[in-house]
């Protein structure tokens, strides 16, 4: 807000005459404009990080009772990493594995919907959208009814075999990851659609006129043509994706906790909150080195 | 000498508003680094008591934790028996559905001794010596419940965490124990069976509350939970640590095993005689296991919490509830432990079967062999706390 002083028009020195009102109020309004946006980040984004960096360093051998002094304890963040690295993996490779498996139904879902689908373009836009009507918690629920011991899937999959008598998919990482895959396959999906729908079918008949072959013409010039909806879909998929632990929750156990289900242990249950505060800590800075990673080599400038 | 102004760009603009912004946010984290104890003493956070005057109650409950209409769902007969006889109007709300979620929505407000906008609130035992260790609950007077002395259950006369009973009186109590679907296996007697029996493998969920779990495991391993060391604890950690390491349990709960247990996804588990019985009601080959080492006994807690302006009306409400004809009403509804005497002959007139269902009733013997976990100091909280949470894997 400070800067605001420098603007030349309200120093106050006698120099010049004062530029007409209406010129001034133009150069103010995209501030104006920016401004709700921006107090709310403030409040709500800002403010609360700082205060969970805060908490990160509190002495750990303070306690709700007796409060908590910020003592700089840097200690908290090895310590965390070396009690929930397994937790932390996990995140990651469930998360990794969800989103190659979205991939392959994604990107052909959202090829066919964008250029195959005709007049039944829409009705096949909201069926991917409908789910997302419903509750994320009542979706996940579904999925343990389907799961289930004793429901057909199981049963199905027993007589032919491909599980044990006694085996499940219940409490499993297979269910974690379907369930990962599922609930945020629609975030992958309306990106990647919206950047296929665009794509100009001349320039596809321009290659195959030239003798591309159908994979030529997917590599040279669908893929590279969808790489800002792909880019933004896999963003969209695996961050959420990463920091999710209702599926753990509900369709996991313990063995299958991601660093989601011991963040909110931490804060909500042992409250221990350096701890919870440094595992956020890191939990999004992997992220965000993860995704800086990524789009560096994707290297799409104009994604972002 | 004038200095020439610089012009200001938009990028110049931008830079110094999210600039200054950043500043001021580190300054304000920096300023209010580390945070203040919780710690309040009760006398220090009273507010008038608007009772006198204001006719009114902020009850906050579990949801299905009170008797309604069979005809008419909106109807609380107990509670509606209440309000017609102090004319006190009751907010009943069913707000509290885990005690770690209520904590955490009204700990800022307590911490910094400020009101709830809540008179009276139910939570678990061990919840509710969290609070009354922080100073956040206000003592009753004895004189304003004399139905409370009078009808409380013996079993419960000065707990540990209450030994008055002036703080928290029990809404209804209930047990921790095993459960098991005999349509999916046969019957198991121990908690040694629960956790090694091989045909179980996989299909056995114990409670995610520590005090439930442990206490029965301590037990099962001939310690008592009213009063054992951390060496016990320990001992019994590691009989669990093996069985989930051995896969033998599938999974840690809250109430969400009932409905995995009724499908018979799980076979058997450390469940609560509420959740067995509602159960049994629809599948009578769901049965509540009290082992023979023994088992939980906890209760749900009345309470009001500082800066609650109707102490005396939630004080006439806790005396309304111990009369046992009302208390029966509401035990033949929520089918917990009920902790009010005289409450069974009142229920024999309500329904036979259900007042000679011991896991509402509770004979003598059960009653011997339940336990009710120690009161645990903050250190002693955390360091189990913290323990059996990494055995149970968050």
């Amino acid at each position: 807000m400070t800067a605001l002083a420098h603007v030349p028009t309200s120093t106050g020195q006698p120099a010049g005459p004062p530029p007409p009102p209406r010129h001034d109020r133009h150069r103010l309004l995209p501030y104006l404009l920016l401004l709700p946006g921006a107090a709310w980040l403030l409040l709500f984004f800002a403010v609360p990080l700082f205060q969970l960096a805060a908490a990160s360093l509190y002495d750990p051998t303070g306690s709700l009772s007796t409060g908590y002094a910020l003592t700089w304890a840097f200690g908290n963040y090895p310590d965390v990493l070396q009690a929930y690295w397994p937790q932390f993996a996990r995140s990651f490779g469930y998360a990794g594995i969800a989103l190659l498996l979205a991939l392959l139904m994604g990107y052909p879902l959202a090829y066919a919907i964008a250029q195959k689908a005709g007049r039944w373009k829409n009705l096949l836009l909201v069926c991917v959208v409908a789910p997302m009507f419903t509750s994320f918690l009542v979706r996940t629920l579904a999925w343990k009814t389907i799961l289930s011991d004793n429901g057909w899937l199981v049963g199905l999959l027993r007589d032919v075999h491909l599980l044990g008598p006694d085996g499940r998919l219940l409490a499993t990482p297979v269910a974690v990851v379907l369930g990962l895959t599922y609930n945020f396959l629609p975030f992958l999906v309306l990106p990647l659609y919206a950047s296929l729908e665009r794509l100009d079918y001349r320039l596809l008949e321009a290659a195959s006129d030239l003798y591309a072959s159908p994979v030529q013409i997917f590599r040279k010039v669908t893929l590279p043509l969808s790489m800002p909806g792909l880019i933004a879909g896999t963003l969209l998929f695996f961050i959420p994706a990463t920091g999710d632990y209702i599926n753990a929750e509900l369709l996991g156990t313990p063995n299958e906790y991601m660093i989601g289900n011991v963040i909110d242990s931490a804060f909500l249950v042992r409250l221990d909150y350096p701890q919870g505060a440094a595992l956020s800590f890191l939990l999004m800075a992997a992220i965000l080195a993860v995704v800086f990673g990524y789009l560096r080599r994707a290297g799409t400038e104009e994604v972002l | 000498m004038r200095t020439p102004l610089r012009p200001l760009t938009r990028r110049g603009l931008l830079t110094g508003t999210l600039g200054s912004a950043a500043m001021l946010a580190t300054a304000g984290a920096l300023a209010g680094c580390g945070t203040k104890g919780a710690q309040q003493t009760e006398a220090g956070c009273v507010s008038e008591d608007l009772s006198g005057t204001e006719k009114k109650l902020a009850f906050s409950n579990w949801p299905q934790y009170m008797d309604v209409d069979d005809k008419d769902e909106s109807k609380r007969p107990s509670l509606d028996a209440f309000v017609a006889s102090s004319g006190v109007q009751v907010t009943y709300t069913e707000d509290i559905n885990d005690n770690n979620e209520f904590f955490g929505k009204v700990q800022n407000q307590l911490a910094a001794c400020q009101g709830t906008d809540r008179d009276l609130i139910v939570l678990t035992d061990w919840m509710a010596a969290r609070m009354i260790r922080l100073g956040w609950i206000q003592k009753l007077d004895p004189a304003k419940i004399p139905n409370v002395a009078a009808n409380l259950l013996p079993s419960l006369l000065n707990r540990p965490l209450d030994p008055e009973n002036r703080i928290s009186i029990p809404w209804q109590s209930g047990l921790a124990g095993l459960a098991y679907n005999g349509g999916v296996t046969k019957e198991i007697r121990t908690v040694d069976e629960l956790l090694t029996r091989p045909d179980l493998k996989g299909k056995v969920t114990a409670l995610s509350e520590m005090r439930d779990t442990m206490g029965l495991l301590l037990q099962s391993n001939g310690h008592d939970p009213a009063n054992f060391t951390t060496a016990q604890f320990d001992d019994a950690l590691n009989t669990l640590k093996k069985a989930v390491a051995s896969g033998q349990i599938r999974k840690f709960t809250g109430n969400d095993y009932a409905p995995d247990l009724a499908k018979g996804d799980i076979a058997a588990c450390v469940g609560w005689s509420g959740d067995i019985i509602q159960l049994s009601a629809e599948n009578k080959k769901i049965k509540f296991v009290a082992p023979d080492s023994g088992v939980m006994l906890f209760s749900d807690n009345m309470m009001v919490p500082n800066k609650a302006t109707h102490k005396a009306n939630a004080e006439a409400l806790i005396n309304h509830y111990y009369q046992p004809a009302i208390a029966a009403k509401l035990a033949a509804y929520v089918n917990y432990i009920c902790p009010v005497k005289g409450a069974q002959a009142e229920m024999e007139k309500i329904d036979p079967e259900l007042a000679a269902n011991p896991l509402i009733f509770p004979d003598e013997t059960l009653l011997s062999r339940s336990k009710v976990f120690m009161v645990l100091d903050e250190k002693q909280e955390k360091e189990y706390e913290g323990k059996y949470q990494q055995v149970i894997g968050a």
